[in-house]
């Protein structure tokens, strides 16, 4: 099969997954893009995801730099539009459609049911990226170091405390 | 939520807002939010700066974001480009919140697919990882804080982990048995009020 239909497809199928965000669909696109496609390595992915990390907007363009990975510049521009296009389809009808089930009760049961789904999913998320991330004490000491930064320290850009993660890699692995 | 225009998408006030304008605000959105605090930098911009939304249609906009699949980030975008000038706004917004990234991300691909071997390149994104790990679990316990007082959803939470990193049942399966049992579980029931918030 043509490797960029691959990419449209795979990246289609995660955009209308992506339900809470892109850290929800985390363990299924290692599993399509590592076990299945065999488009990365472990690393590789580790790498591209961290990479995401450290640029501004949506947190998710990461997808491009696999897109780029399978087919160069088409595909990354195919991973862009397949992930975010149907995504973004699905919202422009439904936020049009939203607003006439105003005070119905089940949009509240809706977003009440899904919350907790979407923490999980995201706890998920976390926990597969962890999976391959961490790797011995260095690593440990950096996922908590940012983590406790994160989550007490309110005016912090969390950019600044991943490139920091880098920086202390760097130093103590390179 | 009781305000009755709130029904129909109501332009702002001041007339129609220009495309480039709705551009350039996602364009700096899109180049100055990191690490998932994009809606703090969405209703900065949005609600307090140009006054395009009010409290409640922000709130709004973001509930139907957060319960879609899709990132926040970009389903706000089109949402509120589509309320502020349709599907053209739309589109234009989208653009302006992923141009940004989407150039630095592939500028940071292509000099990583050339330097992957580098064991400079390769101990800093060692670094990144991990630090990415740390942040992506502060995002979620941020968020997940409320539902932890719930016995219910701290159940949902625990059987969804379960399912995806333990079983690693696909995630379509898990959304199409989760969702709908979640929702179930805490449908409307007849003669009560119906709880928006977890306690």
């Amino acid at each position: 099969m043509n490797e960029n239909l691959s990419v449209l497809g795979v990246f289609s199928l995660l955009s209308i997954l992506a339900v809470g965000g892109g850290a929800a669909v985390l363990p299924e696109t290692k599993a399509l893009v590592i076990d299945s496609h065999h488009w990365l390595t472990e690393d590789q992915f580790r790498d591209i995801y961290g990479l995401g990390q450290v640029v501004p907007g949506p947190n998710m363009l990461m997808v491009m730099v696999i897109g780029y990975h399978v087919t160069g510049f088409l595909g990354a521009l195919l991973a862009y539009l397949g992930f975010f296009l149907p995504a973004g389809a699905i919202s422009l009808g439904a936020s049009r459609l939203w607003d006439h089930f105003e005070g119905s009760p089940w949009r509240a049961a809706l977003q009440r049911g899904m919350a907790p789904l979407v923490v999980g999913l995201m706890a998920a998320g976390a926990i597969s990226i962890a999976r391959t991330a961490i790797e011995g004490t260095m690593t440990v000491a950096i996922a908590i170091a940012v983590f406790l930064g994160v989550y007490f320290v309110k005016r912090v850009n969390p950019a600044l405390l991943v490139l920091a993660g880098g920086l202390v890699g760097l130093v103590a692995l390179g | 939520m009781s305000d009755p225009a709130a029904a129909t998408p109501a332009p702002p006030p001041g007339g129609p807002v220009g495309l480039g304008e709705i551009f350039l605000t996602f364009l700096v959105i899109g180049a100055t939010s990191f690490g998932g605090g994009v809606v703090a930098y969405l209703r900065n911009a949005l609600v307090l700066q140009k006054g395009w939304l009010d409290e409640e249609r922000f709130l709004s906009a973001l509930e139907i974001a957060q319960a879609l699949p899709g990132l926040n980030a970009t389903n706000m975008a089109i949402i509120v480009g589509d309320r502020l000038r349709g599907i053209l706004g739309a589109i234009i917004a989208f653009l302006g919140i992923t141009l940004p990234g989407a150039t630095l991300i592939m500028v940071l691909g292509v000099a990583y697919a050339a330097n992957a071997d580098n064991p400079y390149v390769n101990a800093a994104l060692v670094g990144v990882g991990a630090a990415a790990v740390g942040m992506l679990a502060a995002v979620t316990l941020q968020i997940g804080r409320k539902q932890l007082g719930s016995l219910i959803d701290v159940a949902i939470i625990l059987v969804t982990v379960g399912l995806v990193s333990f079983l690693h049942v696909s995630l379509v399966w898990v959304i199409l048995t989760v969702g709908p049992a979640a929702v179930l579980i805490y449908r409307p029931r007849k003669g009560e009020a119906v709880e928006g918030e977890p306690t």
